[in-house]
């Protein structure tokens, strides 16, 4: 088809347009790599288009119904008097974290320091400050992991990011103190923020990161991000991506990570509310011997859509991976497991398992699980299974059988249905808050704008039932 | 009376499987339920603790003099009802001291009581893991998860020492139970015999009652009570089987 016969949705002239009057200021800052990453993802966008239900990525995402929405996509800078502090208190107590955080798509910081250096060399900032500090990191990495699976929300953030995070930490360095990336819209009008972050970890590094993306309000804003992630050899990246938005909001995020030899990364995704959230999740083996733990817990209600989209590349021999995806969807609720391992020929020695599991509360919630394996080599173990189901009604009887009521069964069951995923997380502290805001949220409590019921003043709202995760 | 049962008939999916039951239970009395596979005993237990699907067609069921049929099942558990299952269920992720705190607070909570200290909670824990020979750690075990069939029913007459119901029933309790876990299980059962509480035991075989002496033997036929007597019975039916009763009946 030719570009100009291309009928455009109203979102993609959104897009299209804003580029074109806008390419020189978004590209005012950015090294020459950048400019033409920017440029080459514009034509792919507008070649492409975005995407709709019709490709078999996208099939069961109601993700066409946003095209006709206007999004203000020139995000404002100004009016950020607060502190992220007093925008946001964020649930997650007890656990000591370096916070940076984003607002409206820029990278926030109190005292205006764009990019730091800490004493043990780790660099956090601005990908826009980073690029000129560190153009040989951009060089190297930035584009060279987020190559596969391009469609046009990708190409979108690419060509229009404002800015994002950027985090090195150097050889050696083990970082202690997990950072906290707090990533939060506030503003009035429907807004689109696209942005982009480059995270690398040299060779024996550590570095644990919780990525939280947040709702302070009712709005409905369109969040796209796409992060990439080098993890050096012998390296270990953990990350945790607490999602917990707005029925209104869309969340898509695609992070591609890439390991060299003997590395290991550790994911969870805990998805706790959202309009709809597709999270994309690649990881690609470069080196041999690494491995990749990859996690994910949904909880979805009303007419929520989560999407879990994983796509593990076997590209060397010797690697692990695991998935391990649960979720429970209530009401008209609906989601999509996509998990796709792909083992390459020469993958010798691949060790490859893939789980999803789902209950559905409702006889109206929805979820489309599709595991799909392409395997090249021969000497592989590789396993997937996916199941659909309802709570145990024989455990249900045997605990109110105790005196325990049909309420506090219910979330009983489904908290420890998910306390597989959850006893993965390494803090202690980290894994009781998470687990407390996630028995707020079986209750219908966790406190966020659509279903506040104040418990702002009582912050230790008492439940009723403990649960002993640490046999996970 | 604590248990007392008024011709009761009992439907699953329509199909009646309890045809007129009567049934009386003091408190401080042990009543053996015999009988035939196929007659109607688990259903009983069934009906009695409230699980979903079995119709009460006809008749009533007073605990306590209360008519408990339109009782929840954590109601009546409340009230003081307690099931020893014939196959307990496994709860992967739910860790057995997490059950039994929120168990025995829920209860304590249904009587306006606060919840039990934490000291006292893990105390009570290990005594009556003494009781029933409880070796392991039930703190990082899930409810039944890898248990033996042994320990299963164990863990049941385990669960009944800490919940102390006015009523047990044990449906089944002995079966697939080898010598040392059957006078296990009476044991636990026997230290928790008081003037206070009634039992009632569903069992297949007279061994069971070697260690738990009943007050009274019922021999249920087809949906009722056909036969009632004292522990002599038990010893009848283990020596000349059902086929006697039945004929009886027939007659």
């Amino acid at each position: 088809m030719q570009q100009e016969d291309k009928k455009y949705t109203p979102l993609e002239q959104n897009l299209i347009r804003f580029f074109e009057e806008k390419e020189q200021e978004l590209s005012a800052r950015c090294i020459p790599k950048v400019v033409q990453s920017r440029r080459q993802a514009f034509g792919l966008l507008k070649t492409m288009g975005l995407p709709v239900s019709k490709d078999e990525n996208w099939r069961s995402s109601p993700i066409e119904k946003l095209y006709t929405d206007s999004f203000q996509l020139d995000n404002p800078t100004t009016g950020y008097a607060k502190s992220v502090g007093e925008l946001f208190q964020c649930e997650i107590h007890g656990f000591d974290a370096q916070v940076i955080s984003m607002l409206n798509g820029w990278y926030y910081s109190p005292d205006d320091k764009q990019l730091q250096t800490m004493e043990d060399g780790v660099v956090v900032g601005s990908i826009n400050a980073a690029q000129k500090a560190f153009p040989e990191f951009f060089d190297r990495y930035f584009d060279e992991i987020a190559k596969n699976g391009q469609h046009g929300f990708s190409a979108a953030a690419k060509a229009l990011f404002r800015d994002g995070v950027f985090i090195f930490v150097p050889d050696g360095v083990e970082v202690k103190k997990a950072i906290q990336l707090i990533k939060i819209v506030n503003s009035n009008e429907k807004m689109m923020v696209n942005s982009r972050n480059l995270i690398i970890l040299g060779k024996n590094s550590k570095l644990p990161l919780l990525h939280c993306d947040d709702s302070i309000n009712h709005n409905a804003e369109f969040i796209n991000t796409l992060t990439e992630v080098q993890v050096g050899e012998n390296a270990s990246f953990d990350l945790y991506k607490l999602q917990n938005i707005n029925d209104e909001t869309t969340l898509l995020n695609s992070t591609f990570i890439r390991q060299e030899r003997n590395s290991h990364s550790k994911v969870n995704v805990i998805t706790l509310n959202g309009g709809m959230i597709r999270n994309e999740l690649n990881v690609e083996f470069q080196g041999e011997g690494a491995d990749a733990d990859l996690n994910g817990i949904y909880l979805m209600d009303n007419q929520q859509h989560i999407d879990n989209q994983v796509f593990v590349n076997h590209a060397v021999p010797n690697c692990n991976s695991s998935e391990l995806f649960k979720g429970v969807l209530d009401n008209r609720a609906t989601g999509v497991f996509n998990g796709y391992i792909h083992v390459a020929r020469d993958a010798q020695n691949t060790n490859a398992f893939q789980r999803n599991n789902n209950i559905l509360m409702s006889p109206e919630a929805k979820i489309d699980t599709r595991p799909f394996l392409e395997i090249y080599a021969d000497d592989v173990k590789c396993s997937h299974g996916a199941t659909v189901g309802q709570l145990d009604e024989e455990a249900l009887f045997y605990l109110r059988q105790r005196g325990i009521s049909k309420q506090d069964a219910y979330l009983l069951l489904m908290y420890a249905f998910t306390a597989e995923v959850t006893g993965k997380i390494a803090f202690p502290a980290l894994r009781s808050s998470i687990e407390d805001m996630m028995k707020k949220r079986l209750r219908g409590e966790l406190a966020i704008c659509e279903r506040c019921v104040l418990h702002c003043n009582q912050p230790d709202f008492p439940l009723e039932f403990e649960i002993d995760m640490s046999r996970v | 009376m604590l248990l007392n049962i008024k011709n009761l008939h009992v439907s699953i999916d329509g199909k009646e499987i309890l045809k007129g039951l009567n049934l009386g239970v003091n408190q401080g009395e042990v009543h053996a339920i015999m009988g035939p596979n196929g007659t109607g005993k688990s259903t009983l237990a069934a009906a009695i603790t409230g699980r979903e699907g079995y119709e009460i067609t006809k008749g009533e069921i007073l605990y306590k003099g209360k008519d408990i049929r339109e009782m929840s099942p954590d109601q009546r558990a409340n009230e003081g009802i307690f099931l020893s299952f014939q196959y307990p269920v496994e709860i992967p992720g739910v860790s057995m001291t997490n059950f039994m705190r929120t168990a025995i607070n829920a209860q304590r909570e249904y009587r306006s009581l606060p919840p039990m200290p934490p000291g006292e909670f893990l105390k009570k824990m290990e005594a009556n893991k003494q009781l029933v020979e409880i070796h392991t750690k039930l703190t990082n075990r899930s409810v039944n998860e890898g248990f033996s069939g042994g320990e299963k029913k164990k863990n049941e007459i385990f669960q009944m020492a800490m919940l102390e119901p006015i009523l047990a029933i044990l449906d089944e309790t002995d079966s697939g139970l080898d010598i040392d876990a059957l006078k296990v299980v009476a044991k636990g059962v026997n230290a928790l015999r008081s003037p206070d509480n009634g039992f009632v035991v569903i069992t297949h075989y007279q061994r069971l009652l070697e260690y738990i002496i009943p007050d009274f033997v019922h021999v249920m036929y087809d949906g009722r009570i056909v036969k009632s007597g004292g522990k002599g019975l038990a010893h009848e039916l283990e020596e000349n089987g059902y086929d006697w009763i039945k004929e009886q009946i027939e007659v």
